[in-house]
């Protein structure tokens, strides 16, 4: 019974944190591009500085009709959204916010392979978007979705591979466990690797060239409406807390921190994802999309040299050390 | 070629960064007026007073956008045996602001000063006729007439004051001599009976 309350528990609180994160991320996201381009962003919704805008949008599209192309497959179109959502769901359950056992949904054991095959997963909602909807430019997107995937998933793997070698483990926990600080400056390249690769995989600018609204409208999301619509936006903004969270879990020593680290760890883990999450919007703002064969060149000729010489690098520091 | 690379990279986040940090420029216009500059063309007012109906705006009107009727009136005679005068009546003036663009010509053209800018700009209408401003409307508009920018330092003065300033330098200069050569008469007087009358001997 009590087992039962706890698991509930975990859920509950890991689905509050699913559905919060991402409405705060877009709704930065709003307000900081806005800024940064001179302007105010939402100033209307709720009242205050337009703190209400996605509930807003939210309405707005539920409110809208769910069409299905007559062409389209419709079973596989409407399953698409979830597909891509979900994933992002489980990931979250296995990412560690603090050192005590209550910190963590759930402790996996094998947590870099669980969260990588799974991140991976969400990509293949854009993929079955794209084949499903029956549209050239859905096609496109869909296409373009799977080479950004085949390139990404490399460079992401081995800059994870890098921190599972320096720790010694695969588990989430295990690894901030045997976290020092010097290791920041040795990870330092796999951090960049990893945090542009699981950029290029959630399409994020620089990397939207799936959605390109400009060339192929807006990808494999092309047919959709309304909710599922909104729930591929969703799956964008859950993928964004997901790999800052993991970024900082990996790479820059989760709830470990100059003081408070007992107790307050959790404080280090939000901040250090909340400060991710910043990069990813400024770098949005900044930078124009990549092309199709620069996307590529960059990861096949800089980030998978880098991750291999990262994988050296800890190899040898490892050896050395031990 | 930059000299480092990536120096590029760094400068474009460097110009976001920055930019959010200074004030936006939005303007939140229903909420806040914007700040027109002056001599700012919102809507045309009419000073009916001043209208002799002579026409010159209307026929001046690129866009045909103005409306006069008149009629004429006849004025009796001001003084005894004189003739009669006729006078024009405004019955109508009206501006289409849905044909206007706004050039000003009737308002350069006027040569009674009867039409001025005015900054108002809100009179947007769900109905394309309710654009046609009637004369009592436009004699509305005339309070929102702001005055007249100041002059230019340093710029010629202007016209009618300059020909007020000669009318009334010309009757100051007029008095002046009249008062001297009433002065110098007094003067001639006192010398003629010396303590008979004061200074004010001399006023006639």
């Amino acid at each position: 019974m009590n087992d039962a309350l706890d698991v509930a528990i975990r859920l509950v609180v890991v689905f509050a944190v699913f559905m919060v994160l991402p409405l705060v991320i877009g709704q930065t996201e709003h307000k900081v591009m806005a800024h940064m381009q001179g302007r105010l962003g939402p100033m209307y919704a709720g009242g205050f500085h337009g703190w209400a805008q996605l509930v807003a949008d939210g309405v707005k599209f539920a409110q809208k009709e769910d069409v299905v192309p007559a062409a389209a497959d419709r079973r596989i179109f409407q399953l698409a959204p979830a597909v891509a959502l979900l994933p992002y769901l489980l990931v979250l359950v296995a990412v560690p916010i603090g050192p005590s056992e209550g910190a963590v949904g759930q402790v996996v054991d094998a947590g870099i392979f669980f969260v990588l095959a799974v991140m991976g997963v969400g990509v293949l909602g854009s993929l079955m978007a794209g084949w499903a909807s029956a549209n050239k430019f859905s096609l496109l997107g869909g296409l373009r979705t799977a080479a950004q995937l085949l390139a990404y998933e490399l460079p992401m793997l081995l800059a994870a591979a890098s921190v599972a070698m320096a720790a010694g483990t695969v588990s989430l926990p295990g690894i901030l466990n045997a976290f020092h600080w010097w290791w920041l400056p040795w990870q330092i390249v796999g951090a960049l690797v990893f945090f542009i690769a699981g950029l290029a995989e959630l399409q994020r600018p620089p990397f939207d060239m799936p959605v390109a609204d400009s060339e192929i409208i807006f990808g494999a999301y092309t047919e959709y409406t309304g909710l599922r619509f909104a729930l591929f936006l969703l799956a964008e903004y859950a993928g964004i807390v997901v790999l800052c969270g993991l970024t900082t879990v990996l790479f820059l020593g989760g709830w470990h921190g100059p003081f408070g680290a007992d107790g307050l760890g959790w404080v280090w883990t939000l901040l250090k994802t909340a400060v991710l999450a910043f990069v990813v919007i400024w770098l949005r703002v900044s930078y124009p999309r990549l092309r199709e064969d620069q996307l590529q060149k960059l990861a096949w000729t800089t980030l998978i040299p880098l991750a291999l010489a990262q994988i050296a690098l800890t190899g040898i520091v490892k050896v050395a050390i031990s | 070629m930059s000299p480092i690379p990536g120096s590029g990279l760094a400068k474009g986040l460097a110009v976001t960064l920055r930019t959010m940090t200074k004030k936006t420029v939005t303007a939140q216009y229903p909420d806040v007026q914007p700040e027109l500059p002056p001599r700012s063309r919102g809507v045309i007012g009419l000073f009916e007073e001043n209208c002799t109906v002579c026409m010159l705006c209307a026929r001046e009107c690129p866009d045909w956008c103005i409306y006069i009727d008149s009629h004429k009136e006849t004025v009796p005679a001001a003084v005894e045996g004189g003739r009669e005068r006729s006078r024009n009546v405004l019955d109508r003036f009206a501006i289409d602001f849905s044909l206007c663009m706004y050039c000003g010509i009737c308002i350069e053209v006027c040569p009674f000063d009867a039409l001025f800018w005015s900054p108002e700009f809100e009179y947007a209408e769900t109905d394309i006729h309710e654009l046609t401003h009637e004369r009592d409307k436009l004699r509305e508009w005339m309070w929102t007439v702001p005055a007249p920018p100041a002059l230019d330092p340093g710029a010629e003065e202007p016209k009618e004051v300059a020909a007020a300033r000669k009318a009334a330098d010309k009757l100051a200069a007029a008095q002046a001599a009249e008062a001297a050569a009433a002065a110098e008469a007094g003067q001639a007087a006192d010398t003629g009976q010396t303590g008979q009358t004061g200074p004010e001997g001399g006023q006639a």
